[in-house]
């Protein structure tokens, strides 16, 4: 369909502003360093030399928007700079840590997606009732909790009291060993190494965790979506479909639910970006060696090469899950692209 | 929308008597919504203890909150140390409400900067329209593109780790919200009917956008602030957790977490729990008040 091509091409090219800008700012970040970036970069022990050598390496003695181009190359290059601390290059750490991450992000967005689309299309289809009561009483609750301070409470309750969880440290205990390196996903890992012992033991270190960030994310998909299934089912295409005597179900989940998933996609765009800045406060709280722990390290240290590359790391994560959603619009809206400008 | 300047009208026109009787008409209007919604009423008495434990709080505490004692480190909660004691055995009651100063000034500075900057530019944005709304739209595009936390941990790191810094992170990253919602609110009305009224009888472009359009933003703007400020307290929290900012042994509700959670794991649960919880009972009293807000000052309700 032409149609829908051209849209998804403009949507495209509208990303390419927001990437251009993402990059202007986290230059902007890098450059406004307190003090000499200079300074800051050659380290702790360096002397008036090899400072100033680091800042001809830099290119900080010329101009800005020279500096910017000079940006723009190492971007290309995929060179975020060196890690202080480490030595290493910031770009491989992080690419490193990234499925750690990923893999506690994605297990608790699936996790919180399961409780509250369902929740939230009860509490809509019967309001006023004991099922919308529970979702009004979590939506309020959840959106208060500091996710840091659920997780404390969690490992408390379920490592200390019950004594049903592991010791809240890491991605595996020391006892297993990594599974052979395929994704970086450890379920996925251990899943294709055929070694059940190593996959649940994974699973049971990712619950604690993923159940933090879940009860986080758990409030805006459950509100959105059970807002977005009254106005659906209150629809007059509902009315007609009830009208036509179609069957409750056909009604409910064939055209009601399809319209009105569409919001809580958008939604999900929204929540991923919190669930991005909660995975820094979930990571260090259960030492998840994803990138968010890996920031809060640098900054404890202030490796801001390594600080710097993580935010930009998250904004392009970020841009770019937001321009697969809308691409998802075209697969489940049927009006997608016939408005197209 | 035109009550607007038949209110204004009013206004002017009012002897003592009709002003005494307006005021009293938006108190009733308070004290109704107040006695329909027994849930607002509660946020707005939980908000009063808040104010007054940050207001007189470090006055009234039973301990200094800064003052370490060996000899009662790590206690459990009891009748002298209500909250128990730290592993420097300072009272955690006496922390956790002295904490409560620093983080609503945090979070209400924050708001009140995002509020202010973020009103003047989508007024404008929003009244001028062209180049200046396309430009600002991409700016603002551009900082929502960034996770927010994420953004406010680079911006202080950038600009150094202070607590006013922490400030003006929160402030930016709020910003947005507040400017959209102006810019749209400002956008519709400034063809309206009033609007070109009030430009015909005289008065300035500025006078016509601050006094005649932009009250309309402020009630979906009151909710706004209200939830905004529940954000701001959790963002704060959130970056003195990972270190940033507040520095200890400043009592603060994150960093007091963050502290108290290395003790979780042998079992003292107190040091944690209670400074989690106000950071939590702060949040939610602000997140109810948001509603209770918007049904007192929607000037569509108070006829």
């Amino acid at each position: 369909m032409p149609a829908r091509l051209k849209a998804v091409s403009v949507r495209l090219a509208q990303a390419v502003p927001v990437i251009f800008g993402v990059i202007v700012i986290s230059f902007l970040l890098t450059r406004a360093l307190p003090g000499d970036p200079a300074v800051q970069f050659a380290g702790p022990a360096a002397t008036a030399e090899s400072i100033e050598e680091v800042r001809r390496a830099l290119g900080l003695d010329k101009s800005l928007p020279e500096q910017f181009l000079l940006y723009l190359g190492q971007l290309a290059r995929g060179d975020l700079g060196q890690s202080v601390s480490t030595g290493q290059p910031v770009l491989s750490e992080l690419a490193a840590r990234l499925p750690a991450s990923l893999e506690l992000t994605l297990f608790a967005l699936i996790l919180s997606c399961a409780v509250a689309i369902p929740l939230g299309v009860l509490a809509a289809t019967r309001p006023g009732s004991l099922v919308d009561q529970l979702c009004r009483i979590l939506v309020t609750a959840g959106v208060s909790l500091p996710t840091f301070f659920t997780g404390v409470v969690l490992i408390y309750v379920f490592y200390y009291l019950l004594g049903i969880a592991p010791s809240p440290l890491g991605r595996l205990d020391f006892i297993y060993l990594d599974p052979p390196h395929v994704t970086g996903f450890f379920l996925i890992d251990a899943a294709l190494d055929g070694d059940a012992e190593t996959w649940f033991a994974a699973l049971k270190q990712l619950i604690l965790p993923g159940l933090t960030l879940a009860l986080f994310t758990l409030a805006p998909i459950a509100r959105m979506t059970r807002a977005a299934m009254l106005s659906a089912l209150s629809a007059d295409y509902i009315r007609t479909a009830r009208a036509a005597g179609l069957d409750r179900n056909k009604i409910l989940y064939g055209y009601a639910f399809r319209n009105a998933l569409l919001p809580v996609v958008t939604t999900l765009g929204m929540v991923f970006s919190f669930t991005l800045g909660a995975n820094v406060l979930v990571e260090k709280v259960f030492a998840w060696p994803g990138i968010g722990s890996y920031a809060v390290e640098a900054l404890v240290v202030s490796d801001y090469a390594a600080v710097q590359g993580f935010v930009l790391a998250m904004a392009l994560l970020f841009v770019l899950l937001n321009l697969v959603i809308d691409l998802a619009y075209s697969a489940i809206d049927p009006r997608f692209g016939t408005s197209a400008r | 929308m035109t009550d607007m300047l038949t209110d204004m009208a009013k206004a002017l026109a009012s002897t003592p008597e009709t002003q005494k009787k307006k005021s009293n008409g938006a108190l009733a209007h308070t004290l109704y919504v107040l006695r329909e919604n027994p849930v607002t009423a509660l946020s707005f008495a939980m908000f009063a203890f808040f104010l007054g434990s940050a207001l007189f709080g470090p006055a009234l505490v039973p301990y200094d909150p800064l003052a370490t004692n060996a000899a009662v480190a790590l206690q459990p909660p009891s009748a002298a140390h209500w909250f128990g004691t730290d592993n420097l055995g300072r009272d955690v009651f006496s922390r956790v409400i002295a904490a409560t100063r620093l983080d609503l000034v945090i979070s209400v500075a924050a708001v009140a900067l995002s509020f202010v900057f973020g009103s003047l530019l989508g007024a404008i944005a929003g009244y001028r329209g062209g180049m200046i709304d396309t430009v600002l739209n991409r700016i603002l595009d551009t900082i929502m593109a960034f996770p927010l936390f994420v953004l406010a941990m680079g911006i202080v790191a950038a600009l150094g780790n202070s607590v006013a810094n922490i400030i003006y992170a929160t402030a930016i990253i709020n910003l947005p919200f507040y400017a959209r919602l102006v810019r749209a609110e400002v956008n519709i009305r400034r063809d309206a009917g009033f609007t070109q009224a009030a430009k015909l009888a005289g008065n300035s472009d500025a006078r016509v956008l601050a006094f005649h359009i932009f009250p309309n933003a402020l009630p979906p703007m009151m909710v706004q602030v209200s939830l905004n400020l529940g954000w701001a307290i959790l963002n704060a929290a959130g970056l003195s957790f990972i270190g940033l900012g507040v520095r200890p042994p400043t009592p603060e509700w994150g960093i007091m977490v963050a502290e108290g959670a290395n003790f979780i794991v042998s079992g003292e649960w107190w040091l944690a729990l209670f400074p989690g919880l106000w950071l939590m009972l702060a949040v939610f009293t602000f997140n109810l008040m948001g509603d209770g807000l918007r049904d007192i000052v929607d000037p569509r309700r108070r006829t």
